[in-house]
């Protein structure tokens, strides 16, 4: 049993794991409080079209999920605050990018008889035939992405929370917008590689919701959902890796757990506390002056 | 050119991709009223999970796609008003069964072409008596929204006002959810799980920023879906063997886009 954990197999699926969900459990944090769940599904359904664009031009699908994702957030970017959690503009690009996605994956999967399950592997992950060259990228999109994240912080939480204070205070909202975008897009890449398109929104959105159910502090929050990110992955890669049901597929392990860790911390938030946002909390932990007016 | 119009693939391609946009722009236009778009999204997804049981278990797809888009529907009908908590536990849920379908999958050890033809959709394998059970389903379909027509109309753009004259808006929602799930199931075969939305929002979507009243804003979605199906059925007969729904999704986006940056309607999108 432990022999299978030493295998070079689960430990590069273990290193890529970790860095999608570190990710996605913060990055996470911020797409709930700010409302921008769909817009993160239609970054995976852009990784979709990048992944088979990139396969087809005999690129690595990771590659192309990145350079995807961060052009469109991008050209979100630029459209702003017009942008915003408009639900009906994200669906019509979702499915533009889906329909992309569908038609390079047919052109490559007609195109030789050893692609036909590159769909399965896209749609629902590849972290067992993960590359050494595609773990360094991860890594580096990691670090990156956390770095950003670190850097803007304070002034990210403040405007994901009031961007309009936030603004009559001086805080640059468009550009902590676009900044987050582009973290987004690389968190997106990112989890769409391990768990695959239809899956990765598991461990973007999941984690987080499930501990700000739980809590209302933003950094207990936050590094509640990083707790439950990295759990969910790593309790998922074990259970695919030495559980029963002849190993069930990884994407189903996470989405498995991620959901029940979703359902346990709803049950218990809705039973232990009110409902609302406490706003003297948010003031201690945004401005940082103890909640004194 | 027209002889394509023979052949009884193509026929049976036409007739059930008319009976699917006419059933999917009319529900779609209440769908994207009420801000449903991400629900819209999911319960195909959600779908997937059913038909890849079914076929595990050996009976029809479409049972199974049925069974679990219902299920899904009537949940999205009862959960409240909150867009964060709806989103946030839609998705959660969506994920959970895509990762359903996908241990199915895994399970399943015949032929996945089942499964890849619920994801993409077979336009152009629909049998005749398939496109006889289309008709009569839309047919139901349309029949239902009919008769519902006025109190569904009234509680999407005022649920207080419609619940204050009495109403019964919970169960309108569940109902309306009923009928998508509905919607959803005779669509797939036509767009695939993936792109069922396309059918179902982007003519609906493209109708509201042309026209502001309901009736007009219905029919210019029904002529838009007829329109794109037409088009991309046409389109891929004549590219060879590229997919439908590509074509679909691409001439509803290029549609879309200029409607919405030049809309003589200025309505606040949900």
């Amino acid at each position: 049993m432990f022999d299978l954990l030493s295998s070079d197999v689960f430990q590069k699926a273990f290193l890529g794991g970790t860095a999608a969900a570190a990710m996605a459990g913060l990055v996470g944090y911020f797409l709930v409080l700010r409302v921008q769940a769909f817009a993160a599904e239609a970054f995976m359904d852009i990784c979709f079209a990048g992944a088979t664009g990139a396969s087809l031009l005999g690129q690595s699908p990771l590659i192309g999920m990145i350079a995807f994702s961060l052009l469109s957030a991008l050209s979100l970017g630029a459209l702003g605050e017009r942008a915003r959690g408009r639900n009906v503009e994200i669906g019509m690009v979702l499915s533009f990018a889906l329909g992309l996605g569908v038609l390079f994956l047919s052109i490559y999967t007609r195109s030789s008889a050893s692609h036909s399950n590159a769909g399965v592997s896209i749609l629902f992950g590849s972290i067992l035939s993960v590359q050494p060259a595609d773990l360094y990228r991860m890594l580096a999109c990691g670090s990156a992405a956390l770095l950003a994240l670190a850097v803007v912080y304070r002034p990210l939480l403040f405007a994901s929370i009031d961007p309009t204070s936030a603004r009559a205070r001086g805080v640059p909202v468009r550009s902590l917008s676009v900044v987050f975008l582009l973290v987004l897009a690389l968190a997106a890449a990112a989890c769409t590689f391990v768990v695959g398109v239809l899956l990765a929104f598991a461990l973007l959105i999941a984690p987080a919701a499930a501990a700000m159910n739980l809590t209302d502090r933003p950094l207990r929050a936050l590094l509640l959902s990083l707790a439950f990110g990295l759990l969910i992955t790593w309790a998922g890669l074990l259970v695919s890796f030495i559980g029963p049901w002849r190993h069930p597929p990884i994407g189903f392990s996470i989405s498995a757990l991620a959901g029940l860790v979703y359902a346990v911390a709803t049950i218990v938030g809705r039973r232990g506390r009110p409902r609302r946002v406490q706003s003297v909390d948010l003031d201690r932990e945004v401005r940082g002056n103890g909640g004194k007016p | 050119m027209l002889d394509v119009l023979r052949l009884p693939f193509i026929v049976h391609a036409l007739l059930t991709g008319s009976f699917a946009a006419v059933v999917a722009a009319v529900s779609g236009y209440f769908l994207v009223s009420r801000g449903l778009t991400f629900a819209g999204h999911a319960l195909p997804n959600i779908g997937f999970a059913g038909a890849a049981g079914a076929v595990l278990l050996g009976i029809e797809p479409v049972y199974g796609l049925f069974a679990f888009t219902l299920g899904a529907g009537v949940v999205v009908g009862f959960i409240g008003k909150d867009v964060r908590e709806r989103d946030v536990s839609i998705g959660v849920v969506m994920t959970f069964a895509l990762g359903l379908g996908l241990l199915f999958l895994a399970l399943y050890s015949g032929y996945a072409a089942r499964v890849y033809g619920i994801l993409f959709g077979n336009i152009l394998g629909i049998s005749a008596k398939a496109v006889m059970v289309t008709a009569a389903a839309s047919g139901i379909i349309l029949a239902m929204i009919a008769f519902l027509y006025r109190p569904l109309l009234f509680s999407t753009f005022d649920p207080p006002a419609a619940e204050a004259r009495g109403v019964p808006v919970k169960l309108l929602s569940v109902l309306f959810m009923a009928l998508i799930a509905a919607t959803v199931s005779l669509s797939i075969q036509v767009m695939g799980a993936l792109l069922v939305f396309t059918l179902l929002v982007g003519p609906a979507a493209t109708a509201t920023r042309l026209v502001k009243s309901p009736v007009a804003a219905i029919l210019v979605s029904v002529g838009l879906g007829l329109a794109y199906v037409w088009f991309g059925i046409f389109l891929a007969a004549a590219s060879g063997r590229l997919p439908v729904s590509f074509f679909i999704a691409t001439l509803s986006f290029l549609v879309y886009l200029p409607v919405r940056l030049i809309s003589p309607v200025a309505r606040e999108a949900a």
